[in-house]
């Protein structure tokens, strides 16, 4: 066993503590309670479509599909809404869930059946998703007073003080770290990632596994979806363009490994974490917005440099240099 | 991956390699009749050349992206380095550089971006993939923090004809360099020890690494080739837009991949041809012109090419999984 502070969740927790003091002094007014507000629901969203992110990278794959996904959800439920004013809550969001779990399903069926690399399907997926965005809206926006009003009302509504994306956030990360660390299904998930060849000859069933990945992948990016639009209250074609990428950063800062098998749902909400309070913290410390993206870009870099000095294979060098080569084989 | 998967799939790929480039060319052909018999002014052969425009800038680093994939790396900071270059090139303008002087600077700029990608890949063991989403916003992110909501606008006064200049008045100078450099690379991957080694590492890292080939060597370098042709057409670009925002090139790395991946380069690495990559960048670029003077949104083309990057890998693996055994 690692000691906790070898931890990668210890380090990142400790990190966003000091991050946290730093800006509390700076500028005590983020710790006010709108702007807490704000963050936590930032997280929340960013989070579960991170840890569902995490499954993908985990068994080796991406899914760079989750953001078109999301925009192509969040603009049907929308134009649903904006038609039917009087659908009830439980049929938008089981709305969101079947359709994106039909997106998630196409993205599983070319991988597991087809054999195509992740990597090629979610890149040729993201943009049909995005397109079709456009298709069904014909490039209209949905906007917040042809929104109803249960359909705005029910994501950002409160329950002991917290917002309904909040709850529903911390419920579904919950079932998600259980399903990883005490079901079957979910164990197995690590051994597919860590070693598939190993994971074939104990009998783990890799085009199940990569159907439960990818599938869930797609229902949650859907339930996202609405939530996304819903908490913005418009919807358009261009929504959480470029969010993918924030998925897998938040993945990468998190500690999940590029090479698979390696991951927690915790890493991934503390990475999810560490870039929401960096994109909220700066306008409140008096940094452009505009250095938004260069300030994410150089965190990933010395995220995942770190994670590389971490986790160097422990083996016998024989060559040195084949060390390397190792890693990269691996990748 | 799982190496029996990643062999399989390369198997099916490279038994169908040599009628790729054939299946290819029919698809260009029938594309272009497509567009004949849709529009009257697509046979036009000042329409045609202008319409090289559209895919020369992205085809150029498709030529050194093919290379990158084939040995088994990925840069998805491509459209970043561009719009780095483009802001980098923006800036000396302003302080009065000439055409030429511009020229390199963007071409130098690039590289550099492309050698930090292949530092931080080589040195510290990363997968270029995670590698290059991080320069990916850290480049387009400089490019923010410089102009934030302004542009450049001021070029010298004969900058336009790199990305506008026509040889003959008929010849864009861009798809003159497009050609140029795809026979270089052409000869380069199919004619050389350094082309060979290159499927190597791509077939095999560990053992191309024991039969003597400096692994890290290559990789970094052709990092750095695949920035220095995107620094070319980032001033190829700036040049023909004759302007530089933050967002220039948003989405290209994708369209370049696309282009790559339809050429019948394997994305997992170790095949493909200079040849394929070439056909692929002009079957999008018809596909695009044609959609174009039929008047199709621009969004609704990312559909198209969505399909065919799918329905392209897809098509050859499904042919084999349900061909009779034996049928060969």
């Amino acid at each position: 066993m690692t000691s906790l502070l070898q931890r990668r969740e210890t380090q990142l927790f400790l990190i966003l503590l000091l991050m946290l003091v730093f800006i509390g002094i700076r500028a005590p007014v983020f710790f006010s309670a709108q702007s807490m507000d704000t963050l936590l629901t930032d997280l929340a969203i960013l989070a579960m479509v991170a840890s569902v992110q995490m499954l993908a990278i985990m068994t080796r794959g991406i899914d760079l599909s989750v953001a078109a996904n999301i925009a192509l959800t969040g603009m049907v439920t929308a134009m649903l809404s904006s038609e039917f004013p009087a659908m009830p809550v439980w049929q938008t969001v089981m709305t969101a869930l079947g359709l994106g779990l039909m997106l998630g399903t196409v993205n599983a069926v070319l991988i597991a059946n087809v054999g195509i690399p992740p990597i090629v399907v979610t890149l040729g997926t993201m943009s049909i998703y995005r397109g079709m965005v456009f298709v069904v809206s014909d490039g209209n926006w949905v906007n917040a007073h042809e929104l109803a009003e249960q359909y705005l009302g029910f994501p950002i509504d409160r329950f002991l003080t917290l917002t309904n994306i909040v709850w529903i956030s911390v419920v579904l990360l919950a079932l998600l770290h259980l399903f990883l660390s005490r079901h079957r299904h979910g164990r197995e998930l690590y051994g597919l990632g860590g070693n598939p060849e190993a994971a074939k000859y104990v009998g783990i069933n890799e085009k199940q596994k990569l159907y439960i990945v990818y599938c869930l992948t797609g229902m949650v990016s859907g339930l996202c979806g609405y939530l996304w639009v819903a908490r913005y209250a418009v919807a358009y074609t261009e929504v959480a363009l470029g969010f993918e990428l924030s998925t897998v950063a938040a993945c990468v800062i998190g500690g999940v490994s590029m090479a698979g098998g390696i991951g927690t749902v915790l890493g991934t909400v503390l990475g999810s974490a560490f870039l929401v309070l960096i994109f909220n913290a700066l306008p409140v410390i008096n940094v452009s917005p505009f250095w938004q993206m260069a300030i994410s870009g150089s965190v990933i870099l010395i995220a995942v440099i770190l994670n590389s000095i971490n986790d160097r294979p422990q083996m016998k060098v024989i060559l040195k240099k084949a060390q390397l080569a190792t890693a990269k084989g691996a990748a | 991956m799982i190496a029996t998967e990643t062999m399989s799939w390369k198997e099916k790929g490279s038994s169908l390699f040599k009628s790729w480039e054939s299946l290819l060319l029919i698809l260009l052909l029938l594309i272009c009749l497509a567009n004949t018999w849709a529009s009257p002014y697509f046979l036009d052969i000042y329409n045609l050349m202008d319409s090289t425009a559209i895919f020369s800038e992205k085809a150029v680093i498709a030529l050194s992206m093919a290379l990158i994939i084939i040995s088994r790396d990925i840069d998805l900071s491509v459209a970043s380095i561009i719009a780095l270059t483009s802001t980098v090139i923006g800036y000396f303008a302003t302080l009065g550089f000439d055409t030429f002087t511009l020229l390199w600077i963007g071409v130098f700029t690039g590289a550099i971006c492309g050698g930090l990608n292949g530092f931080i890949v080589t040195k510290f063991a990363v997968p270029a993939i995670v590698v290059t989403i991080g320069t990916m916003s850290l480049y387009r992110g400089i490019s923010w923090i410089v102009l934030g909501d302004r542009a450049y606008t001021d070029y010298p006064e004969n900058f336009w004809v790199l990305g506008q200049g026509y040889l003959f008045d008929l010849i864009p100078y861009e798809f003159i360099a497009f050609l140029v450099l795809a026979v270089g690379f052409g000869l380069l991957l199919h004619k050389t020890t350094i082309g060979r080694n290159i499927y190597a590492l791509g077939n095999n890292p560990r053992a191309a690494l024991y039969s003597g080939i400096n692994v890290n060597r290559y990789r970094f370098w052709l990092f750095v080739l695949n920035g220095t042709m995107a620094g070319l057409a980032g001033v190829f670009l700036t040049s023909r837009l004759g302007a530089t925002r933050p967002n220039i090139a948003m989405g290209w790395e994708l369209e370049i991949i696309t282009i790559v991946v339809l050429g019948g380069v394997n994305i997992l690495g170790g095949s493909g041809s200079i040849a394929g990559v070439v056909l692929a960048a002009f079957i999008i670029g018809m596909l695009t012109f044609g959609l174009g003077l039929l008047n199709v949104p621009g969004i609704l083309m990312t559909i198209i090419i969505g399909l065919l990057l799918i329905s392209a890998i897809a098509a050859p693996i499904l042919i084999k999984k349900f061909k009779p055994a034996g049928g060969k």
